[in-house]
This record gives structure tokens, C-alpha cells and sequence, in this order.
């Protein structure tokens, strides 16, 4: 009897949702007093995008036949850039390990943290690409679409980059290999995203490619956070 | 069965049963590369479009193939080593790794040999070249990762998990890079346009892809035997068999 009351006090309270609620949280609280942190992938996407006329050309007509494509590259190439510090703070301070030694399971919690990762990096970077979108004369009747492609794209961009964060979380220099792990896998994403968008300016049927970005999201959002769990097991216990 | 599988688990055997398995392999390999290298090279009759130059078929597609296959066969390696704690499992795909990524080099290489003659450039952006490159941007990250790491068991257990993840992805990226080609400009060129070969051309052609497989079969088990040797040094049957040879 003594014994199950004993237990019964290091039980965790309330189970899942609270842990996930915690965790979701305390993220979101990390990294709204990091704000630098937040605005970095943003000033990196616009400083990218101002850089693609100088280089290419300032004549509004080509910049419109690739601004799709720039816009993408771009933010796919901010998220990549916000995914080393993803796992890098909790690893440093041993809160990782807490989240390893928690009963709640670690699959579902790290969800939580990539949820948090793409409200902060991924959603911003949609909504702020039109914007961009303007400055390389991006037609009319796109805006939209871009928004969506790369609301769906980045949230399975986030998870897939997660797992390259995870393998290189306990690396002195993970950054050139992150990149390295990660940029082969955004290929479908970047593809579809860039199709969407496309569609749109020709004025064809684009559910198809926002049907395949979902799907995309749903293979990620079922199959990567077992990969991301086990690779923080690896990571931490190496 | 499960003595079998219990069997697996020892280097020591393994080592044992691959000494006399590796001879076989390397005799089917020289002979079948040789014979399709001198019928595919002498006697296969020219191509009546693309005259002789076809003939780099007979290294540019055993070397595709086995691009793919070595990339499966490693990632069926790390779920055996995830999920059993098979080392040997881990060793045969440590040791697969580079010669999956100088095939895949190989097949680009020589796709891009063969693409002077026919297409008039080196490098298009293809959908079968393109994916190829991504694959081996995929090898390329499995070695790094696998070398990134201070402890050899981390290290192993991180490229496992790349390599299961990027042969889910393989098809995806596969199918994706095709439909995105389809979209963005129509095929020009496509290798699938040469349909239904004559026997003459074919049959070399065979027989070098049974060699590339019987090569790659017989290069892994000898150099998974060194990488036993290499892991194991400490242990007594190896320093036996080392002190017995001297």
C-alpha cells in the first residue's frame, strides 16, 4: 500500500496533453525571448531575395519567370538555416536528456518542438513571401498560392530538416553536414512547391500539387518523428 | 533458422564461411565482365542511330543498376543492424557505402561521356541524371555522417537511420524529379526511346550486369572481412589467426 502511494507521487500529472502543452509552451517562450533568433531566417530570406536581381538581372519580365522559383530556394534555404539551432540549446543544457529519461513518449514530443519550429520559422516565412513576392514583380493572382505552397511546404521541410538536427545535434560542426544530410530529402518539396506556384501563374489546375505537398506532409508528419526520436537517442547517447 | 541467424551474428564465422564463398564470387565476376566486355566491345553489331557509341550501355548500365541496388542493400543492412544488433550487418554497409557512391560517379560519368556523341552536350538536366546526382549527394552524406562521429557505435547507428531514411525517399525523389522534368520542359532525348534490342546487343549486356553484381558481391565480402579484422583486433581468434600466418 505504502509502496503504490509512493509510486503514485512520481507518477507523472495529467499525462500526455500536459507534457505536449508544456513543452509546446516553454518553446514558444524560449524563442520569443531569443527574438533574434526568430528574425534571422526573415532578414536572411529578404537579404537572399535582394541579391537574386542584382545578380541575375533587374528587368521585371525575367525576374517574374523565376520568382517562384528564387522565393522557394530561398526560404528553403532559411529553414535550413534555423534548423542547427533547433535541438542545440536543449542539448547544451541537459534538457534533452529530460525529455529522453520523461515517460510521455519522445516521437511525440519532439513534435511539439518541430510544431513550435515551423509556427516560428515556417508560417512567417509564408506569410512574408509575398512581400518578396512584389519586389521580383511576381504576377497577380499568385500571392495566395505562394502563401499556401509554402505554409504546406515548410511544415514538411521542418520535419525532415529535424532529423538531419538530430543526427548532427552532438557534432562540434554539424552545420555543412546538416546541410549536406538535409538537401537531397527537400527535393520533392521543393519540386511541388515551385509546381504550385507555377500552376497558378499558368492558370492551371494546381490541387494536384497541393494535394502531393499534404501528402508529402502526412508521409513526413507519420514517419519522422521516429526518425528524429531515434536520432536524439543516438546523438545523446554517443 | 534462428541458428542461422545466430550463426550471423559471429565475425569469426562469418569470417570463416566468406573465405570460401569470396572465390566463386571473383571467378564469376572476371569471367562474366571479360567475355560481355569483348562481345559488347568487338563483336555486338553498331546501333543503327547512334553507330558506336552505344556501346558505353555496357558499363553505363550495370553501373546504374548497381548505384540503386547497393543503396537498398545498405539500408536493408541498417534495419538488420538496428534491429538485431547484427555487426556484420553494419560492417557489410560501412564498407558498401563508397563503391555505391563511385558507382553511382561511374554511371553519371559515363552517361555524360555518352551524352557528347547523342545529345551534343554533357550535361542536361535530365530527370534519370538528375535523380542519379541527388543519390549520390545521398551517399555522400552517409559517409560524412558515418565519419562525423568520435565513437564508431554512434557513428554506425546515425548512418543506419540516414540510410533507412533516404531509401524511403529514394522513390519519392525518383517520381518527383520525372513528373518535375515532365512540367518544366518536354524530353528532348530520352534513353527509353531505344526500344526492344536485338539479342546480340542484350546478351553482353547481361552478362555485365551479373558481372557488376557478382563484383560488388565479392568486393563486399572482401573487404567486410578486413573491416572485421579492423574491428576485432582486440580479440583472441584474431590475434591467433595473425600470430599463425607470420
Amino acid at each position: 500500500m505504502q509502496h503504490a502511494e509512493r509510486l503514485a507521487v512520481t507518477e507523472p500529472r495529467g499525462g500526455l496533453g500536459v507534457a505536449l502543452a508544456a513543452t509546446l509552451r516553454r518553446d514558444l517562450m524560449l524563442l520569443m525571448r531569443r527574438r533574434s533568433e526568430v528574425m534571422n531566417p526573415l532578414v536572411f530570406f529578404a537579404l537572399v531575395i535582394t541579391l537574386f536581381p542584382l545578380g541575375i538581372s533587374p528587368d521585371a519580365e525575367l525576374l517574374a519567370i523565376v520568382a517562384p522559383g528564387l522565393l522557394w530556394v530561398a526560404a528553403l534555404l532559411a529553414t535550413l538555416l534555423s534548423l542547427d539551432s533547433l535541438f542545440r540549446a536543449d542539448f547544451e543544457d541537459g534538457c534533452l536528456e529530460q525529455m529522453l529519461l520523461a515517460p510521455q513518449p519522445l516521437a511525440l514530443m519532439v513534435m511539439a518542438k518541430v510544431a513550435v519550429h515551423w509556427l516560428l520559422t515556417g508560417l512567417p516565412l509564408a506569410l512574408m513571401a509575398p512581400l518578396l513576392g512584389i519586389t521580383l514583380s511576381l504576377p497577380a493572382g499568385s500571392y495566395g498560392i505562394l502563401s499556401l505552397s509554402l505554409a504546406l511546404g515548410t511544415a514538411s521541410l521542418s520535419l525532415i530538416g529535424a532529423i538531419g538536427a538530430a543526427l548532427t545535434v552532438g557534432l562540434a560542426r554539424g552545420g555543412v553536414l546538416l546541410s549536406l544530410l538535409v538537401l537531397p530529402l527537400y527535393v520533392p518539396v521543393l519540386i511541388f512547391g515551385t509546381g504550385a506556384v507555377q500552376a497558378a501563374l499558368l492558370g492551371d489546375a494546381l490541387a494536384a500539387h497541393l494535394a502531393i505537398l499534404g501528402a508529402l506532409l502526412a508521409g513526413a508528419l507519420m514517419l519522422a518523428p521516429w526518425a528524429i526520436a531515434a536520432s536524439l537517442r543516438i546523438s545523446i547517447n554517443g | 533458422m534462428w541458428a542461422f541467424i545466430n550463426k550471423l551474428r559471429s565475425p569469426r564465422w562469418f569470417y570463416a564461411i566468406s573465405a570460401r564463398l569470396q572465390p566463386y564470387f571473383w571467378v564469376a565476376a572476371t569471367a562474366l565482365i571479360l567475355v560481355g566486355t569483348v562481345w559488347g566491345l568487338a563483336f555486338a553489331p553498331a546501333d543503327y542511330q547512334q553507330g558506336n557509341s552505344f556501346r558505353i550501355i555496357y558499363v553505363h548500365v550495370p553501373a546504374a543498376f548497381l548505384a540503386q541496388s547497393i543503396f537498398v542493400s545498405m539500408a536493408v543492412a541498417a534495419v538488420v543492424f538496428m534491429v538485431w544488433k547484427i555487426k556484420i550487418a553494419d560492417m557489410a554497409a560501412a564498407v558498401m557505402a563508397p563503391l555505391g557512391a563511385a558507382m553511382t560517379f561511374i554511371a553519371l560519368f559515363s552517361g555524360a561521356v555518352w551524352g557528347v556523341p547523342t545529345w551534343g552536350t554533357w550535361w542536361m538536366w535530365d530527370a534519370r541524371l538528375t535523380s542519379m546526382l541527388i543519390l549520390l549527394f545521398l551517399y555522400f552524406g552517409v559517409i560524412a555522417l558515418r565519419g562525423a562521429f568520435a565513437s564508431r557505435d554512434s557513428g554506425s547507428r546515425a548512418a543506419s537511420v540516414l540510410a533507412m531514411v533516404g531509401v524511403i525517399n529514394i522513390p519519392i525523389i525518383k517520381y518527383s524529379v520525372e513528373w518535375w522534368h515532365t512540367l518544366h520542359q518536354p524530353a528532348t532525348f530520352t534513353v527509353t526511346g531505344r526500344v526492344a534490342m536485338p539479342l546480340e546487343m542484350w546478351a553482353p549486356l547481361l552478362l555485365m550486369v551479373l558481372g557488376f553484381y557478382s563484383f560488388f558481391i565479392a568486393l563486399t565480402l572482401m573487404r567486410t572481412r578486413n573491416e572485421i579484422l579492423r574491428r576485432e583486433s582486440r580479440k583472441r581468434w584474431v590475434r591467433d589467426l595473425a600470430g599463425g600466418e607470420h
